[in-house]
């Protein structure tokens, strides 16, 4: 099947009900989508589909059709995106793990709301698990990524 | 592990003879453009003196690329070690490099003795190591440069990646070749406090970049021609082994390569994670049991409770208790319990594990270097020497990577010797969640007798709990006279039980059979619970304020009492809150630092919420203000999934939480506002990656009390 990633075409031979985020894994090397849960609870493996954030450990690579894949690999383009700036100017990772997925969501939001008051950064954003607790850092880095990208 | 802190090098040596003390590893210089340094640490006059080159690199391009002997988790040591060393070396921030050091004696823990992370003592316990190392190879590029311009040494300095004398420059770069031929010197002066630049400084990551970019290597994201993925089948209760299993249906499966039986159960190897564990699922094991499939939450909590009422081994004790309480104005008594938990870190275990004829290669993150290395080498018959660990990124640790049994790194070793070809085992959210290794299950009973002014005169508690060092390497050392160190620390040496001439303090360490280990802050995590929720039971007798009746409890412990005054101080404890809003405080000692925090919490329709956090932190000297304030936060986030959701539960042997559905994290909307206060201190420095955590459930529960009335002396928080 062919699958659209990161604005490159791959012919993949991953059985159809094969989650996404092994394809994205195993098949095609790009690593910086977590696996966390296996079941959409805790947003380590989020991804854009036509630049919408979803989770892919949960949606089979046969549904993804012509749609478009941006992992966290694809997100910057000749520089940095806003909300990678933001996370690096807010010093907010800690182990890091969770970070592509918390990025990811973050991106998402800011793309249908650039101007995102505390209940939308809540709704957005807390599907995505931070054992280490960076959610107060998350937030400022968010409202941050905003100015940056409005600037 | 707080108790580690007093644990002499020799003395681990001893007790694990035939383990660590028998790894001989000649440190591997890299090869071209390095300040690499011919003279070994060896010469005894040189001893104390750390070999620059195990530490930092400098190349002929000025990069200075920095070696970490201990594992960045996310503790921020991949910034503070870098720190210590520039702070000396004087060079150019942004050409700082950092890597994982390989395992090598070279970088065993300065107070261990083995290459590890843990104890929340990377800081403290490489203060003066890195920055010597950092001294020793400014030195030799200034006696580099001396030489080339014919000049005394003396008159010339390092600065911002150049040495410089009277307007000549010369870029570290350009003199890193010539300095490592030189000897280096017996000995370096260190800066003084006063000369400090870097340290005490608030520093951004180094680590950010390739964390924010997917680019951070992580054990599970190894990758390379050939690698297998696997995933085991292990019994469904602590101690079942595999009595038969039929494998026909998975072998003929895409993908699968091999199915090969281990120590710890059915091992399905496969071209990709998914077909390994479609391929599990299709497996049929038949298990044998075992005693463990009795286990039962309830059961146990009857079992330990009837233990908390009788005295248990001696902890702590003085004076006569029964004598004391016979005086008292006033009998408190209180059972405290607490469950097991998970560390659930957001990366599940795994490890990659590619076998040879004569030598063996290990990815992974872990926290325990030296014995995983020795451990994999005793699966392959190899010398420990021949074994390779190449430590990646840890995806959290929080003490779950720290295993004193090296089981997952075993596994993985007997998977890969099995199927006979490179493999990464990956522990499934659900594998990581029921395979073990928790925080143990705790049950505190108090009988407190109070004088005529409200204050402690007569203390007993005891303590009923698992024993995280029983069958360790470090029992030896660390469980003396019965007692387990970690499972009473923070109660046996509180200075609330101290400064009472008549106490007692028992411990009880029943064995259920449930493979136990450190969680972050250890034995903290439970007598920090206990000990600040009682104390504020204690003030609600007395009819004092729970601030007034701690600080004449600790009028003898200034640094206590710096941190209990400046959070009390900073939350605006005795002015009027907004409506439905109720604080509570707490104050624990551990790891060498001292925290007090005031929780703003409130409660509608048996819910809590946790609006606000004050913390106010004495952790010595402060190598990076940045890093403790983040880690307060985390320590608090941390304490608070504990406090408001974690608990494992057991029926008929069996875990019943899987994964994040019914084993809860606090997620971002629950998020409370934290503020963090740094005490300026000179002491030496303390641990912060973990005392952050004990003081926050207590702080809560104190809070939940002033607005409820209700005392919760159980973990997780429950109104209803």
């Amino acid at each position: 099947m062919k699958l659209r990633v990161n604005g490159k075409l791959h012919d993949v031979t991953a059985p159809e009900e094969t989650p996404l985020l092994w394809v994205l894994r195993d098949f095609l090397g790009l690593t910086g989508t977590k696996y966390g849960c296996g079941m959409a609870q805790c947003g380590a493996c989020t991804v854009h589909l036509d630049g919408q954030a979803v989770r892919s450990c949960v949606l089979p690579v046969g549904a993804v059709g012509s749609r478009l894949v941006t992992t966290i690999e694809g997100l910057a383009s000749r520089e940095l995106h806003p909300v990678q700036r933001a996370w690096i100017e807010t010093d907010v990772v800690q182990c890091g793990y969770c970070q592509p997925g918390q990025i990811m969501a973050a991106a998402a939001l800011l793309k249908v709301k650039p101007k995102p008051n505390d209940a939308d950064i809540d709704a957005a954003l807390s599907g995505n698990l931070c054992r280490c607790g960076t959610y107060q850092r998350i937030r400022a880095a968010v409202r941050r990524a905003s100015e940056i990208a409005g600037a | 592990m707080d108790g580690l802190k007093d644990v002499s090098r020799r003395q681990f040596f001893k007790t694990s003879a035939g383990g660590a003390a028998s790894l001989v590893i000649g440190f591997y210089l890299p090869g071209r453009s390095v300040l690499a340094l011919t003279q070994e640490t060896s010469a005894p006059a040189a001893a104390k003196l750390p070999s620059p080159n195990a530490f930092l690199r400098i190349g002929a391009d000025e990069s200075v690329t920095v070696l970490l002997a201990h594992s960045e988790m996310g503790q921020g040591i991949w910034t503070t070690l870098p720190i210590l060393i520039a702070e000396e070396l004087e060079c150019d921030w942004s050409k700082i490099r950092v890597e994982h050091a390989p395992a090598a004696p070279a970088y065993f823990h300065t107070a261990f003795g083995i290459q590890m992370t843990g104890g929340s003592t990377t800081t403290w316990s490489e203060f003066d190591r890195y920055r010597q190392a950092g001294a020793l190879a400014r030195e030799m590029l200034i006696q580099a440069a001396a030489a080339q311009w014919k000049v005394d040494p003396k008159g010339c300095r390092a600065e911002d990646g150049f040495v410089v004398h009277r307007g000549k420059k010369l870029s570290f770069g350009t003199l890193a070749a010539a300095a490592q031929k030189l000897t280096p010197p017996s000995q370096v002066k260190l800066k003084s406090s006063k000369e400090w630049r870097r340290i005490g400084k608030a520093t951004k990551r180094l680590d950010s970049p390739e964390k924010v970019t997917g680019r951070a290597e992580f054990g599970l994201d190894v990758r390379f021609p050939g690698l297998m993925t696997a995933v085991v089948a292990r019994a469904p209760v602590f101690g079942g082994k595999v009595k038969s299993f039929r494998a026909e249906k998975t072998k003929a499966m895409p993908g699968v390569k091999a199915v090969v039986e281990v120590p710890s159960g059915v091992a399905v190897v496969a071209e990709h994670f998914w077909a390994a564990k479609v391929g599990r699922d299709a497996l049929e094991v038949e298990w044998d049991l075992g005693p463990g499939s009795g286990l039962d939450t309830e059961k146990m909590r009857e079992e330990f409770r009837a233990l908390s009422r009788t005295a248990g081994t001696k902890a702590a004790a003085s004076g006569d208790v029964e004598a004391a309480m016979r005086t008292a104005e006033t009998k408190i008594e209180a059972e405290y319990e607490l469950p097991y938990l998970a560390h659930a870190t957001m990366e599940p275990l795994n490890c990659t594990v590619k076998p040879g004829r004569d030598r063996c290669e290990i990815w992974t993150g872990t926290q325990f270097q030296t014995g995983d290395q020795a451990a994999a080498a005793g699966v392959f018959g190899l010398k420990p020497e021949q074994v390779k660990i190449y430590t990646t990124f840890l995806g959290g640790g929080f003490g779950r990577r720290a295993t004193p049994s090296n089981h997952f790194v075993v596994e993985a070793a007997h998977v890969a010797k099995a199927a006979g070809m490179p493999v990464k085992v990956v522990w499934t959210r659900e594998d990581d969640m029921r395979g073990g290794y928790y925080r143990p299950m705790w049950t505190h009973r108090l009988n407190v007798g109070l004088g005529s002014d409200g204050m402690p005169i007569a203390w007993r508690q005891t303590i009923v709990g698992q024993s995280i060092l029983e069958g360790t390497p470090f029992a030896e050392m660390m469980i003396k006279e019965g007692v387990d160190e970690t499972s009473v620390e923070g109660a046996a040496d509180s200075p609330y039980v101290k400064a009472i001439p008549n106490h007692w303090v028992g411990l009880h360490s029943p064995k259920p059979g449930i493979p136990v280990l450190w969680w972050r802050s250890v034995g903290h995590s439970h007598t920090g619970f206990v000990m600040e929720s009682f104390v504020d039971e204690l003030a609600g007798a007395a009819r004092l304020d729970p601030v007034e009746y701690r600080r004449r409890l600790l009028k003898d412990h200034p640094r206590h009492l710096g941190v209990l005054n400046l959070a009390a101080e900073k939350a605006g404890w005795g002015t009027p809150l907004s409506e439905g809003r109720f604080r509570g405080i707490a104050v624990h000692e551990s790891f060498g630092s001292f925290v007090a925090q005031v929780a703003e919490v409130s409660v509608k329709d048996g819910q809590i919420r946790v609006h606000r956090v004050v913390c106010a932190v004495d952790c010595g000297i402060c190598v990076n203000p940045a890093g403790v304030a983040a880690q307060m936060e985390s320590g608090v986030v941390f304490g608070l999934s504990a406090a408001l959701y974690g608990e494992l539960r057991f029926k008929e042997g069996r875990v019943q939480q899987s994964n994040f559905h019914d084993y809860p994290l606090l997620r971002l909307h629950e998020m409370p506002r934290v503020e963090t206060h740094i005490l300026p201190s000179a002491e030496k420095s303390g641990g912060v990656g973990e005392t952050g955590t004990p003081p926050i459930a207590p702080a809560v529960a104190n809070a939940v009390f002033a607005a409820t009335g209700k005392r919760l002396r159980r973990l997780p928080l429950r109104l209803a």
